[in-house]
């Protein structure tokens, strides 16, 4: 099991310590005996991560260091699945520009993690190349969709992975796994070269062991993209520049409506930990209320199915992707082709978005969600006139297990609450590991930014990791 | 039983998505449940609200007309499932009259 982070493993590659042939090939052990159990990855190359390890110039500032990269996130002649049978012979013909600027940092794109299927679902158990455990947590999901990029570092088969969160998808699964998880804001990151699943609420974003290394993978991530006319114009930063400062004097916002009774025990507790934690290092704890925040789940499955309806019309059979055997006529090859490539959720979530989308519905359904959606942002507007930072649960429980707990589509949507309203408001979020007592499921709690107030979130997140480990 | 909200059948048309009649039962189960959970949208008042279809604000974000490299046409065929003289191949679209 490979330990140490991104820091850690620039230091021994730097110092002439490993190489990074070596390195690939430590983390190719570990997946070779961890994975089995785990199926952290889908598929992994060996041989084209040892060629880039071959030429790693690790003068740069992720030189030699391989990252783990979500299924949904293309690498130019790899496997890029979604989890999706549809995709199973997919090959890539070109590199995502999250991809492309890792490369540009030094790093070694390696391994292609498992999700749910087209980043749809909450518990990783969505994907057609089976379940994933929680190494932190035997025998329960390790969360999703990014559930094989947080299993994978939570296993010590990666030393940090990209996820991409348009619900929760990178900070639930990183909570459940006991690891850091980023969602950078709306924009901050191009989403060229990754599978769009809901164009207005997807956003790639880092799995890590620390803040730190968070900070440092939005360092290569960040910038303008002229392939993406979503991408922010907005100047990048030194997102490490805050890490170590004090956070004397921020204020924090605790909203009501976020200290729910329905949140477990130790979600509550993690909570109150982080309060007391962030009050001895001098932050003002605020309480304040998002009046909206019931509506944030009704509001999300409505746009992001409506989106994923339209996205994903082009699996069609036709240009790539499977193709139904036998068909008759154009029709009966689109519908057969995608009956036969779409596992359920997916399908689900395609018939909502659809129907929301349809004559006569659209005004009741689709139109008033984005008006509500007006309101959740406004909420967040209202609040952070009033406090710099907002702090909350990830989830509203531990990571459930495995097998026995079985749930209703509707009773998993409504326990992304918490995450959501980044996505519907573009806003940053990150969650950070809570410590539990020995043998408890892992929880992490999540701090809300302003817009592109990156850096002071990881100061503020990194000061409280911390302050609790 | 509450009243059926959604005609999944239907919608599988629009969708051009065969489902099984076992799918079509449970999607519909399924889904009504998250519509009348959807429902409690109709208690904001939203009269005076603009939809928010986006975020941030992004507007006429075009970028500069510049000629560059785009895929080959081999790379772009790569992954059809059905690929002939660099196109690909479809079924027949056009019936012949009868």
């Amino acid at each position: 099991m490979l330990n140490g982070s991104i820091s850690y493993w620039r230091k021994q590659l730097t110092s002439g310590a490993i190489t990074p042939t070596e390195l690939v090939d430590e983390i190719s052990s570990a997946i070779e005996k961890h994975n089995p159990a785990v199926n952290a990855y889908i598929s992994w190359d060996k041989e084209s991560a040892k060629a880039a390890a071959a030429k790693a110039d690790i003068s740069l500032p992720l030189g030699g260091i391989p990252i783990a990269v979500k299924d949904n996130i293309c690498i130019q002649g790899e496997p890029t699945r979604c989890a999706s049978r549809i995709l199973d012979t997919f090959r890539s013909p070109y590199d995502a520009t999250a991809i492309t600027r890792l490369r540009a940092a030094g790093a070694i794109p390696f391994g292609r993690a498992n999700m749910d299927e087209f980043a749809m679902g909450s518990f990783g158990k969505n994907s057609a190349y089976g379940v994933t455990d929680n190494p932190a947590a035997p025998g329960h999901v390790p969360g999703g969709s990014s559930s094989g990029s947080a299993a994978a570092v939570a296993g010590g088969m990666a030393i940090a992975a990209l996820g991409s969160d348009t619900g929760g998808s990178i900070r639930q699964p990183a909570s459940h796994c006991g690891i850091v998880g980023l969602k950078p804001t709306y924009g901050r990151v191009s989403r060229y070269g990754l599978v769009a699943f809901a164009s207005s609420l997807d956003q790639i974003g880092p799995l890590t062991r620390n803040v730190e290394d968070a900070a440092l993978l939005l360092n290569a991530l960040c910038g303008h993209d002229a392939k993406d006319s979503t991408s922010s114009t907005e100047p990048t930063a030194d997102f490490t520049a805050g890490l170590g400062q004090d956070i004397k004097g921020v204020r924090i916002g605790l909203p009501k409506e976020y200290l729910s009774e329905g949140n477990d025990p130790a979600v509550a507790a993690a909570v109150r930990t982080a309060v007391q934690k962030l009050t001895e290092l001098g932050a003002e704890i605020v309480e304040i209320s998002l009046p909206h925040a019931e509506a944030v789940v009704a509001a999300y499955y409505i746009i992001a199915c409506a989106e994923a309806s339209s996205n994903l019309s082009r699996f069609d059979g036709i240009r790539y992707g499977h193709r139904a055997a036998n068909t008759n006529g154009l029709d009966d090859l689109y519908s057969r082709s995608r009956a036969e490539g779409f596992g359920a959720e997916v399908k689900r979530r395609i018939i909502l978005g659809t129907y929301v989308l349809s004559s006569g519905f659209y005004d009741a359904y689709y139109a008033k969600a984005q008006k509500v959606r007006a309101l959740v942002a406004q909420d967040f507007a209202d609040a952070f006139e009033k406090v710099d930072f907002i702090l909350g649960p990830v989830a509203p429980t531990p990571a459930p297990a495995l097998e026995g707990s079985d749930m209703t589509p509707l009773q998993i949507y409504l326990a992304d609450i918490y995450t959501i309203p980044a996505n519907l408001a573009g806003l940053p979020g990150i969650s950070v590991p809570c410590p539990q007592p020995e043998g408890a499921r892992p929880v992490g709690v999540q701090l809300l930014g302003k817009h592109f107030a990156e850096v002071d979130l990881l100061r503020v997140a990194s000061a409280l990791e911390t302050a609790l480990s | 039983m509450a009243q059926a909200l959604i005609d999944v059948a239907y919608i599988a048309k629009l969708a051009k998505l065969d489902l099984t009649p076992e799918e079509t039962a449970s999607f519909s189960a399924d889904l009504n449940q998250v519509l009348n959970h959807v429902a409690q949208l109709e208690q904001w008042d939203t009269s005076e609200v603009a939809p928010m279809y986006h975020p941030l604000p992004v507007f006429d974000a075009v970028r500069e007309d510049i000629p560059g490299d785009s895929l080959s046409n081999d790379a772009a065929v790569a992954n059809a499932p059905a690929a002939e003289d660099g196109q690909f191949r479809v079924p027949k679209v056009v019936e012949s009259a009868h």
